[in-house]
């Protein structure tokens, strides 16, 4: 990869050692990626915020940066463990609370913005179409560039930080208008945004860098961050294409693959909660609650989470009313993936529509999963 | 062979034909594969060479990388068929060398083997 004087002075310590260190992983990332330069971005977003995934060795090493980095585009972040207006409702160790809220004050020292959210395509103006920026979290990545009209590399932690505190990042394959060597046929009847999630999962297992999914006209935002929310839980690929790419491979997605996955990320017959929102919840998505909950109430604990900014507008206009009679509680700041507030030591099994939640809760959280699209759990988990 | 992270190392070989998802199956304070599914569930890739394809999943995965590093549990270098962000990140910031391997030299490596990685030969 070419660098600029500035740039080469900056990875041989001229500019002080946070400098070096990001551009040391800009330089590997572009390397990894065969980006030949670095461009200028406008807007990063971090993941990384939640003790849960990042442990000890990232709340030391952001206390340590923080002292002295500062980010030098707009930057945004994602979900941490909790909510801290809620914190008391939850068993948390206070070592949890504490290491989080260093966490938090870190990122803010740097002058992050304190979003907490994986969907800032949904509570940020979008830039103008075409704009570079530098997004961790899969999902927002594969949303920026298939959907926001934006360009990002599916980048990582550490890639989003680096891209933060100099406001560049490679010049990779993924930014540039490359047409995908395979085709997705979506052929399964009635799909909801469970099957587009496990669409998502399927094409990101087989898929490259980015894919064409055909037969698929039009997806609610559900639907479309379901999919992207999937596709960034199973693979590299961070970009597709709502049509058939002349010349490419062509692969169906049917009922059998659908089964497949359904049978991969399902282990439960029932959930002892439910949880919704993996990726969180937008207003959208709140009203459509709202009103599918109407005069019905949840028979068991019931967590939505979404958004703060979200959650407050919902709040004014009087959305939340109808969810938390039917007995949700809301939360912001924090997702269904990688939460302590879905404590396994009390609970053995969870019911969502979100097949990266689904995913994660396995994994990570260690609970068993019930998968069932919205409109079932509506149906069957409420009375 | 590409050079992604420079550096030298010398151990066994851990290999897997199966991608890792650093965050949803790797325990980042041991680094042992908690995912059962996957082959090399309950191995620890401490002091390994560990060859896989690939990365996946979510992009926090590179801290876990770092903190396998931090508590003294990370493979002396990793080997890749395809390059990711995660992984050349993560091991960007913990300075762990990573290279990727042409078809032909993933092939030709297998676990168990003694290896030396010395990105400055040029060849694996």
């Amino acid at each position: 990869m070419e660098l600029t004087r500035e740039e080469e002075q900056a990875l041989k310590g001229e500019h002080g050692e946070t400098m070096e260190t990001a551009y040391r992983i800009l330089v590997a990332i572009g390397e990894a990626t065969n980006a030949e330069r670095l461009v200028p971005i406008q807007w990063a977003h971090l993941s990384g915020v939640n003790y849960n995934t990042i442990g000890d060795a990232g709340e030391e090493f952001l206390a340590k940066l923080s002292q002295t980095a500062k980010v030098k585009v707009m930057t945004t972040v994602n979900p941490m463990g909790f909510d801290f207006d809620k914190v008391d409702n939850y068993n948390l160790s206070d070592e949890f609370v504490q290491k989080q809220r260093s966490i938090k004050e870190s990122y803010e020292r740097m002058g992050v913005i304190p979003s907490f959210s994986c969907i800032p395509y949904e509570i940020f103006d979008m830039p103008q179409d075409g704009t570079q920026v530098s997004f961790a979290e899969s999902n927002a990545a594969i949303y920026a560039n298939s959907v926001g009209h934006l360009k990002t590399n599916k980048e990582s932690a550490f890639s989003a930080l680096a891209s933060a505190l100099t406001g560049k990042s490679p010049y990779s394959d993924l930014r540039k208008d490359d047409k995908p060597n395979l085709t997705i046929r979506m052929k399964v009847d009635d799909a909801n945004e469970m099957t587009m999630g496990m669409l998502g999962y399927f094409a990101g297992k087989i898929a490259d860098n980015s894919v064409s999914i055909s037969g698929v006209k039009e997806m609610d935002r559900r639907s479309c961050k379901s999919l992207c929310g999937g596709m960034g839980t199973s693979g590299r690929c961070g970009k597709f294409f709502l049509e058939d790419t002349p010349g490419s491979e062509h692969v169906d997605f049917d009922k059998k693959e659908a089964q497949n996955v359904f049978d991969e990320l399902n282990t439960a017959e029932r959930g002892d909660i439910v949880t919704l929102g993996s990726p969180q919840l937008g207003l959208g998505e709140l009203t459509d609650l709202s009103s599918l909950l109407k005069g019905r109430s949840f028979t068991k604990r019931c967590m939505v989470f979404c958004p703060r900014s979200v959650q407050e507008q919902a709040r004014k206009i009087g959305y939340t009313n109808e969810i938390e009679r039917a007995g949700c509680e809301i939360l912001s700041d924090c997702c269904t993936c990688l939460t302590p507030l879905v404590d396994k030591n009390e609970i053995d099994s969870v019911t969502t529509n979100s097949i990266k939640g689904a995913y994660y809760l396995q994994h990570s959280t260690g609970v068993d999963v019930n998968l069932k699209s919205l409109s079932q759990i509506v149906k069957e988990e409420t009375r | 062979m590409k050079v992604i992270v420079k550096g030298r190392a010398r151990g066994k070989i851990l290999k897997t034909d199966m991608p890792i998802n650093f965050l949803g199956s790797v325990d980042k304070t041991t680094g042992v594969i908690s995912d059962e599914k996957h082959e090399l569930s309950g191995m620890p890739f401490k002091n390994t060479i560990l060859v896989f394809p690939h990365g996946v999943g979510s992009s926090v995965g590179a801290y876990t990388i770092y903190s396998l590093k931090s508590c003294d549990a990370a493979p002396y270098a990793m080997i890749c068929k395809k390059a990711d962000i995660t992984v050349a990140s993560g091991c960007a910031l913990a300075n762990i060398p990573l290279v990727i391997a042409s078809e032909e030299e993933y092939e030709r490596l297998q676990s168990g083997q003694e290896m030396t990685l010395d990105t400055d030969s040029g060849k694996l």
